[in-house]
Order: C-alpha cells, then sequence, then structure tokens
C-alpha cells in the first residue's frame, strides 16, 4: 500500500486571524518518519491536527495516499493518532480501547481478535487485556495507545509528543520502541515533539517549525552541521550553539580583533555560530580569549562557559584537563557557521582556511 | 419548591457566567446542523411550556384584575403593585420574612460552622458523627414540620412541658411569638445538615501544607482558625449565605404549611407564602401575580448582590 | 494539631442530638399506640404496636373517596422522585452534550434560555403555572406532576461543567475511531459520566421525593397524592377529632423520611460528592 503524505501550501488562520500555520509545503515519501519540531506555539501541534482532520484547513491542500482529504472526516483518513495523554478511554479494558475503532468501520468479529491479538503480542501487552486503563502504568498505557493506532493498519500514524507525559528513563526506552515499530511495519509516521534530542533520535528527515514557518527539512544530521538559520542553530543540539556578532572585514571573518577564516563576502556584520565542539583550546597570543565564568561537569567531558568581549561562548573540553581563568580558543574554518546578521539565514558562501589562521 | 437542595440560583448564575467567558467548551466540536437540535429538543419543549409560558403569564396578569367568577380580566396598570405596598399586611409579612430569613440563616449557619470545624478536629468516630449530622438532610420540609408539630404539640409536646416548668403557656399555631420560635427552630433544624456538609468540605479542601504553616507561625488555636482557616472558608460561607436566604424565603414553605395549619390569621407566614394564599384561598390572582414580580426582583437582587457587592471583598484561597 | 478534646465531642454529640433524636422519637413514637401517646407523650422507647399501626397506614382506604392508602402514597412518591430523577438526568444530560460538544447557530441563545430557570424558582410563578397546567389538562396525571419539576436547569449546569472537565483528546480520539456524535455519546460520555450520573439521581430523587407544593396543587384526586400530600391530609382530619392519630402521622412522616434518608446515608461518599464537587 503506497501512503505518501502531501501537504501543499497550507496554512491555518483562526478567527482572530492569528496565522497558526503559513504556506507549508511537504512531502512524505512511503514508510517515512518525520518529526515536527520547535518550540511551544510554533504550529507544529496545529499542522498534525490538520492532518488528522481534527482542525479545518485554512488553504492548500493535504493528501493521504494520493487521496485529497481536505473534507474527509477523521475516521475516513486512514489515519490513527497517538496523543500526549494517551485519551484511553477510562471505562473500556485494554482490549476493548483497541477494538472500538475496529468495531465502529464493522469489521468482522474475529478479524478485530486477530488483529488484538497481534498487536498485543507485539507491544507485550498479552497479560494486560483485560485490565482497564487506570490500573496501568504510564508506560504500559502508551502502548495501549500505541496498539490502538497499530491494530488499525493506517495509511499513516500521528504523534502528538506522546512521550511527554513519561518520565525520563521510559521516554528513552519507549523512544526506541516507537522508532522500531514503526520501521517494522514500515508505516509512514508524523511525529511532533518539542524535544530536539527526541527528534533528532527518531527521525528519518526533521522539519522545524517557528512562528508557523518551516525553517528547515533535513536529515538530522543536516540539520546539525549545516542548520539553516540561527533559529534552528540555537534549537536543535545541546548545548545550543554559541551565536556571536562578529563580522567580515577584507574577506576575512572577524571575532575580537582575530581573523577567523577567509569568506567570500562583502565587509559587513554577520551572526557567527560555534559549536561547543567545534572550539579547542590553543596557545595564548592565538586565537580569541575566552573568560572563564562558569563550568558545567558531565563526566565525560565538561562545558566551559565563558565571555568573549562580553559575548556568551560554550567551549566542550575533556576532562581533567587545568583550566586558567583565560582560556585562548580556536575553530577549523570549516566548522564555523556563518549567518546574515539581520534575517539569521544561512550564508552559503563556504569558510576557509587562510595563511597563518589558527588551525 | 426552589433547588436549594443544589448550590442554587446566584452561586450557580455566577459560575455559569463565569464558565460562559471562557473560550469555546471544546477545541474540537461537532459539526452538524440537525443532530445537536434532536438533543436540545426535550429540554427546550420543557423549559419553553413550564417556565417561560407561567412567566410571562405572571407578568402579564401582574397588570390585571381578573373576574372573580372568571368572566374576563381588566388591565389595571401598576394598581395590583400599589395595592400590594400599600397593604399594612403585606408589609408586615414582608418584615417578619426578613426577620425569618435573616434569624434562620444566622443560626443554621453557624450551628453547621461549629459541628464542621469540631468534625474536621476530630478524628475518632468522625465518620459517625457524619452521618448522624448528614442524615437529617433528605427529610422534606413538611415532614420536618410535623415532626416539629407534634415537639410543640399541646398536649403531647416535650417542649411545651418543659416550657411549662418555667410558667411558660407555650401556645404554636395560635400564639404569633411562640409559633415563630418553632417555625425558626424546625427550619434551622432541618438546614444544619446542608451547611454542615458544605463547611466540612470546605475545611477538607484547605491545604495540609497551609494548616501546617498556620500552625508553625501561630500559636493560639482560636487566632488561628480566625486569621486563617475562617479566610479560606469565606467563598464556601458567602455562598451558603445564598443558599440559606434563599431557603428560607422560599423552600421553608413546607414547614410553615403544616405548622400553621391553614390558619394563617394570626400566625407568622412568609412572603412566598402569601402569594399562594392570595393566588389559591383567595383567588386574587392580580395581586398574587404582582406579588410574585415582586418576589422576581428580591431572587435578582441577591443575584446581584451577589456579582457586585460582596464577591469583590473575598479572597479565594 | 489534631488535639481531640473532651468539649469538641461534647459538642458534636449534642449536635447530633439535636439533629438525630427527633427522627429517634418520631419512629419510636409511632410504635406506640394512639392513647399511649395521649397520656404519655413522645417516647425514645419502642412501643409494642409497631406493626399494626404501619399496616393500618400502608393499607387502610383513607380519605374521601377512599380510593388512597399509604402503599399507594407511598407508590406514587416514589414515581414522582424516580421520575423526575430519571427525567432530569435524561434531559440535562442531551442539552449540556448538545451545548458543549456541538457548534451550531443559537447555542448561546438557547444557552441562556434554558440558564435563565435557574433565576426563578417554581413557588413564584406557581400561580400561572397551575394555570397551564389546567390549560394542557395535565391536572392529576403523572406527567402533570413530574415534567413541569424539570424546566430548570440544574442537572444541566452539573452536567455542562462535568462533559467540560472531559479531556478534548477523547473525542478526538474517538473521531479518529470512527464514532459519530450518537455514538460518542452513547459509547464513551454516557459511561464516563456513570459516576456523576449516580450523585445527581440521588439528588433528584430526594429533591423529586420531597416535593410538596407542587404534588399539593397539581393533585387533586387521592389516588394520586404522595406521602407529602398525605401528610397535609392527616393534618386536616385531625381537626376535631378527640384523640388524634398520632402514632399514624408518626408513622407516615417515617414513611416519607426513611427512603430519601436511607439513600442519602447508604451513599453518602458519592452524594457528597455530588453535591460539594460538581459546581466548582
Amino acid at each position: 500500500m503506497m501512503a505518501e503524505l502531501s501537504i501543499s501550501q497550507v496554512s491555518k488562520l483562526y478567527a482572530g486571524g492569528v496565522r497558526a500555520v503559513s504556506d507549508v509545503t511537504l512531502h512524505v515519501g512511503d514508510g517515512e518518519f518525520i518529526v515536527l519540531v520547535g518550540p511551544s506555539g510554533c504550529g507544529k501541534s496545529t499542522l498534525l491536527r490538520m492532518v488528522a482532520g481534527l482542525e479545518d484547513i485554512s488553504a492548500g491542500e493535504i493528501a493521504i495516499g494520493g487521496r485529497v482529504v481536505n473534507r474527509l472526516d477523521p475516521a475516513e483518513r486512514d489515519i490513527a493518532m497517538v496523543f500526549q495523554n494517551y485519551a484511553l478511554y477510562p471505562h473500556m479494558s485494554v482490549r476493548e480501547n483497541m477494538a472500538y475503532g475496529l468495531k465502529n468501520r464493522r469489521m468482522p468479529r474475529d478479524e478485530i481478535a486477530a488483529r488484538v491479538a497481534e498487536a498485543a503480542q507485539m507491544l507485550e501487552l498479552g497479560p494486560y487485556l483485560d485490565r482497564k486503563p487506570r490500573a496501568l502504568s504510564g508506560g504500559q498505557r502508551q502502548r495501549v495507545a500505541m496498539g490502538r493506532a497499530v491494530v488499525r493498519q493506517p495509511a499513516a500514524f500521528l504523534f502528538d509528543e506522546p512521550l511527554s507525559n513519561l518520565d525520563a528513563k521510559l521516554r528513552v526506552s519507549m523512544r526506541g520502541e516507537i522508532r522500531k515499530l514503526q520501521k517494522r511495519l514500515g508505516t509512514t509516521a508524523l511525529y511532533v515533539t518539542h524535544d530536539q534530542l527526541e527528534a533528532m533520535t527518531l527521525a528519518d528527515r526533521l522539519v522545524v517549525l517557528n512562528g508557523g514557518q518551516v525553517e528547515q527539512v533535513g536529515s538530522p544530521l543536516e540539520v546539525y552541521h549545516r542548520p539553516a538559520s540561527t533559529f534552528v542553530a540555537s534549537f536543535i543540539g545541546a548545548p545550543a550553539m554559541s551565536l556571536l556578532d562578529a563580522h567580515v572585514e577584507g574577506g576575512q571573518v572577524m571575532l575580537a580583533g582575530q581573523a577567523l577564516a577567509r569568506v567570500a563576502r562583502p565587509d559587513g556584520a554577520v551572526t557567527l555560530g560555534l559549536r561547543a565542539e567545534d572550539l579547542h583550546m590553543v596557545a595564548p597570543g592565538q586565537g580569541v580569549a575566552l573568560q572563564v565564568d562558569y563550568i558545567e561537569e558531565l563526566g565525560a567531558q565538561r562545558l566551559v562557559h565563558g565571555l568573549v568581549e562580553g559575548q556568551a561562548l560554550c567551549i566542550a573540553l575533556p576532562p581533567g584537563v587545568a583550566l586558567p581563568p583565560v582560556l585562548h580558543v580556536g575553530a577549523a574554518p570549516e566548522r564555523l557557521h556563518l549567518f546574515d546578521a539581520i534575517t539569521g539565514r544561512r550564508f552559503t558562501a563556504r569558510t576557509s582556511a587562510q595563511s597563518g589562521a589558527l588551525v | 419548591m426552589t433547588d436549594t437542595s443544589l448550590p442554587d440560583t446566584p452561586t450557580r448564575l455566577r459560575r455559569w457566567l463565569d464558565s460562559l467567558r471562557s473560550a469555546p467548551a471544546k477545541r474540537v466540536q461537532f459539526d452538524r446542523p440537525l443532530t445537536p437540535w434532536a438533543f436540545v429538543l426535550p429540554q427546550l419543549l420543557v423549559v419553553g411550556v413550564f417556565f417561560y409560558w407561567p412567566s410571562v403569564q405572571a407578568v402579564t396578569s401582574s397588570f390585571y384584575i381578573e373576574d372573580p367568577f372568571g368572566f374576563g380580566a381588566t388591565f389595571v396598570g401598576l394598581e395590583n403593585y400599589q395595592t400590594v405596598l400599600a397593604s399594612g399586611e403585606y408589609r408586615s409579612i414582608a418584615g417578619f420574612t426578613l426577620f425569618f430569613a435573616g434569624l434562620v440563616t444566622a443560626l443554621a449557619l453557624g450551628a453547621g460552622l461549629l459541628l464542621a470545624v469540631k468534625a474536621d478536629a476530630v478524628i475518632r468516630g468522625s465518620a459517625h458523627y457524619k452521618t448522624s449530622l448528614i442524615s437529617v438532610y433528605a427529610i422534606a420540609p413538611p415532614v420536618a414540620g410535623l415532626i416539629g408539630m407534634m415537639f410543640f404539640d399541646m398536649h403531647i409536646g416535650p417542649f411545651v412541658t418543659l416550657a411549662g416548668w418555667f410558667g411558660w403557656q407555650m401556645q404554636v399555631g395560635i400564639d404569633y411569638w411562640d409559633t415563630v420560635l418553632a417555625l425558626v427552630l424546625v427550619s434551622v433544624w432541618k438546614q444544619i445538615p446542608y451547611n454542615f456538609i458544605f463547611f466540612l468540605s470546605g475545611l477538607q479542601s484547605v491545604p495540609v501544607s497551609v494548616r501546617e504553616a498556620a500552625a508553625i507561625d501561630c500559636r493560639s488555636g482560636w487566632r488561628r482558625f480566625y486569621t486563617v482557616t475562617l479566610p479560606l472558608l469565606a467563598p464556601t460561607a458567602f455562598f451558603l449565605l445564598i443558599i440559606n436566604v434563599t431557603y428560607a424565603l422560599f423552600d421553608t414553605f413546607g414547614i410553615i404549611d403544616v405548622m400553621v395549619k391553614d390558619k394563617p390569621a394570626n400566625n407568622p407566614i412568609t412572603l412566598v407564602y402569601k402569594v399562594y394564599l392570595d393566588g389559591f384561598k383567595g383567588n386574587d390572582i392580580g395581586g398574587s401575580a404582582a406579588q410574585s414580580v415582586i418576589l422576581m426582583g428580591v431572587v435578582f437582587a441577591l443575584t446581584i448582590l451577589q456579582f457586585r457587592f460582596l464577591e469583590k471583598r473575598i479572597h479565594y484561597g | 494539631m489534631h488535639r481531640t478534646r473532651f468539649f469538641d465531642h461534647l459538642i458534636l454529640l449534642l449536635g447530633a442530638a439535636f439533629l438525630v433524636t427527633p427522627v429517634l422519637v418520631a419512629f419510636m413514637t409511632s410504635t406506640h399506640t394512639a392513647a399511649d401517646i395521649h397520656m404519655n407523650g413522645l417516647s425514645l422507647m419502642p412501643g409494642g404496636h409497631g406493626v399494626e399501626t404501619y399496616h393500618k397506614v400502608l393499607t387502610q382506604r383513607g380519605g374521601f373517596t377512599g380510593e388512597v392508602t399509604g402503599a399507594r402514597m407511598l407508590m406514587n412518591s416514589t414515581i414522582l422522585g424516580l421520575g423526575f430523577a430519571v427525567g432530569k438526568i435524561v434531559l440535562s444530560m442531551m442539552a449540556a452534550y448538545a451545548l458543549v460538544y456541538f457548534r451550531f447557530r443559537f447555542a448561546t441563545a438557547i444557552f441562556w434560555m434554558i440558564f435563565t430557570t435557574l433565576l426563578l424558582p417554581l413557588e413564584v410563578r406557581i400561580m400561572p403555572s397551575y394555570q397551564v397546567m389546567s390549560d394542557l389538562h395535565l391536572l392529576n396525571t403523572y406527567t402533570g406532576l413530574i415534567v413541569p419539576l424539570l424546566a430548570s436547569a440544574t442537572g444541566t449546569f452539573y452536567f455542562r461543567q462535568f462533559f467540560k472537565s472531559v479531556p478534548d483528546e477523547l473525542l478526538e480520539a474517538a473521531r479518529i475511531d470512527g464514532a459519530g456524535p450518537v455514538r460518542f455519546f452513547i459509547d464513551i460520555l454516557v459511561p464516563l459520566s456513570r459516576t456523576m450520573m449516580a450523585a445527581i439521581f440521588i439528588i433528584m430523587f430526594v429533591y423529586g421525593w420531597n416535593q410538596y407544593l407542587w404534588p399539593m396543587l397539581m393533585t387533586t384526586e387521592e389516588r394520586f397524592f404522595t406521602l407529602m400530600r398525605g401528610i397535609k391530609s392527616i393534618l386536616q382530619v385531625w381537626i376535631g377529632s378527640q384523640i388524634p392519630d398520632y402514632n399514624e402521622a408518626f408513622a407516615l412522616a417515617v414513611l416519607a423520611m426513611l427512603p430519601p434518608v436511607a439513600v442519602v446515608v447508604v451513599f453518602q461518599r458519592m452524594f457528597i460528592k455530588g453535591l460539594t464537587e460538581s459546581d466548582k
């Protein structure tokens, strides 16, 4: 069954004139796992709910498996959804919860039983089939919610922050299970989260949303290594990429009076992005001087937070190195990220090493 | 009778208004043209026929004088109102109603609060106390009236005997003030459980952390109650104040009807009872309707009182 | 903090005694003969004539037409209590469902129409209400006894509050599961409301059972008399009699209060929850 999902120029306008989603276009291939990620209020849930049919589509078109679904009821869209608070029917047993949607489509009884049994086995819910949701733990409830989606054998799974109500440890293990399950079933999935780590670990492709607009679409590594904007740069990755005001002078990126790399840009202000792990210590006199502010020990590494001419910069260092109050740091020129100082968009022009630059 | 068994009119009105202001009830709603009508129609029909029709009639007939033999009615404008308000009897009944409502409310609230505070304080036997204090709630006003009458019966009533020891010839149903005493006592008796239930639930919803903080900050139990618990109970108390006034005004009908035994001549009665007497016994349809409308005004006034005036001074925990 | 003192218990005991003693006395006294009561007054001890008194009250045909027995009145009160409670729950649940879960024209207007009924108690419109019943030929019918009492928004209010507290996601999940409005109502919302329905049922049953003024006006035929109405008539018969039937009056009072009191005491927890929480 082909289950592509295509979202073309979709917008959501609320009565008060608020534009929750504007002009989003996205093509999801069959079996692909797409994660919509962004801060709260970025429109990711609204977009998902428009796909589900729980919100009207103000403009644009959504097609599932080649069929335009704009006017269809949620039940007719061939999708299944997993909610943040599970939304299990509290008065029904686990079995009834999973079977309810199938019953409503008048599926034969034995087929329902077979599908429920299969899903229960897959999700290790067998022993709990006759329990009510209230007798289950959070993780088990989440599995039931997934079971309810799985038995439908839908064209697409829609996940609306499904792990947010779980504790940290469970979240990590459930994350893995969701990924395995989706790969095994090969069902197209659209997953909403505000957690960038969850997004990175789950997605085939990430869609970073901000203010109702798509900032960037790409594989997790693409997005991490080539963030399309300062927004993406600061949102994806922990610790967040340090963003500093720098400028270009005579084809050189200048920060704190030091030339860092050669770039084919006219003179003027730029925003310089530096990932903590791309920075390293250099000999005094080279690189920029970092006034150490405080240190976070993470065990495997330590994060040193400091100031470069009053601007915050974070650098990851191996543990056990003696730290002077002022560090001299540098980075490989090809590891610098340059963004337009006004629009925040990434410059495509490449940076390169120059003679005498810090290495 | 009014539903004072439930949180009544003004408070519910306020809560309903509050809930109305908040955005749509549900994020997602069904969009069907006809289905909602099918669901809401039965209630609309009942409300239309049995609420709006009579209410409109009450207002209209207050402007007419009906021929006692049923031969039509004459429009008289505000004459019914003038007659009612000018009547010394009406005024004295209004005065009594006010006195009665005030006394019943004060006593029932006070007793309910006292018992709730004590029931909240004890641990041993609290379930039994609770059950016995609540049980009387379900007794209907006329039954309460009947039992009260027996206790004040001139032959068998223990209260009459008791008063007799002090040389007081108690004559409930004949002597005005003796009847008042009996009415108030029975009305309070019937209402205590309701106040008890709400005060107790209000007390039990005071967070343990607040109690503990108060216990650390303030040594005197009485002062602690006065400065911490009571302000936190204020919303409950205010809600109950309105309920109790409504109860005293309307729900005591059954008690009064049983205890004055249809001999209202020299007995204390309330305004509602007067509406009933004039309408059904006196066949003064217009006058009774005018009184109804006046009472409607009282209910509205109570509502506004709650909205505008007292509400502001109460701290919500 | 909870230093239990003698004084606390004393006040509670006095309060409980003040509330419960009259009920006990009513029951105990009802088991004595009328002459006994006339001689010795009220009693806190059981007498030996309970069975015959209750038997008489339940089966003796009274009134002018001889059509009504205590048992009949008991039945009528039950019909009124049950009919009112069931009617209230059905009507108000449906109306609240429409108001909360549907987007439709005039929803706000309808909401206000229903809600305004909270403002005017039945007493202040009792005359015209009687007129309307008379015009509709509903006097002396069970319909006339029950249906007009349903014209108030209390239940609708409760259910509306409750429905609003039901998580939105349940409706969304149900819609994805292919449930339409009717199916969602029956399959999900009604089962979810069971506790709420039970609590409201108790409150409404007590309320319906305890109705006095309305049944008194609506039922002139004795076969429609409820226990409350019976209490009124037993007192009317007294006037002029030598030794009033105190025992029978007490027995009737006990019959009239036993079912609602029992319901409230047995389902205490649920009842209190319904009463105090539903108005949040």
